[in-house]
């Protein structure tokens, strides 16, 4: 899984049938501190995540189907948590 | 998934079987600012809807096959749908 920082939501109408009435939401990876990485997923939303949250993406396809129980659901990045606190060592 | 901004069709009438009929776009990858990064590939168009100029999200692998209708054609890249608004503070990508 990925940590990240949602930046914000997309709006789309047009889109694979499974993705109908998902929230799908832009999300920056960042380092534990915060500070930003290039990179970035866009995600379905399963945690009711918010723009400014910290977020943990689950960013692998046999997961994601697991976790929106579709078998052949065309899904990979999924947002499953998020994150209160990260304690690094 | 990722963002991109279709810039042009790709059309190849000699082509795998199973992929005949298959729009294949040429979309230019995009950063989570929206500023255009890396070389364009080639997406099937699981919408079947897009077109040049438009902002767009894809998938790349197993799932890419899983968005076209019969799946699992041989397909690296799809374009699961078309962006119609951005709420992103500072996102500079458009769609215009």
């Amino acid at each position: 899984m990925i940590i990240g920082k949602v930046l914000g939501n997309l709006h789309s109408t047009i889109h694979h049938p499974f993705y109908g009435n998902r929230k799908i939401l832009l999300v920056e990876r960042i380092e534990p501190d915060g500070t930003p990485l290039p990179g970035y997923v866009v995600a379905i939303d399963q945690a009711g995540a918010g723009p400014g949250e910290t977020v943990l993406v689950l960013d692998e396809g046999n997961g994601a189907r697991q976790v929106l129980e579709d078998k052949d659901g065309p899904v990979r990045s999924v947002i499953v948590g998020i994150v209160d606190e990260i304690a690094t060592a | 998934m990722l963002l991109g901004k279709v810039i042009g069709t790709v059309v190849a009438t000699q082509i795998y079987e199973g992929l005949e009929g298959v729009p294949m776009l040429w979309v230019q990858p995009l950063t989570k600012e929206g500023r255009e990064k890396g070389a364009p590939i080639v997406c099937a168009d699981g919408t079947r809807m897009a077109g040049p100029g438009e902002l767009i999200y894809y998938e790349g692998g197993r799932e890419a096959a899983l968005l076209l209708e019969p799946w699992f054609v041989p397909v690296d890249h799809a374009i699961v749908g078309i962006v119609d608004g951005v709420d992103v503070p500072d996102w500079k990508g458009g769609p215009e």
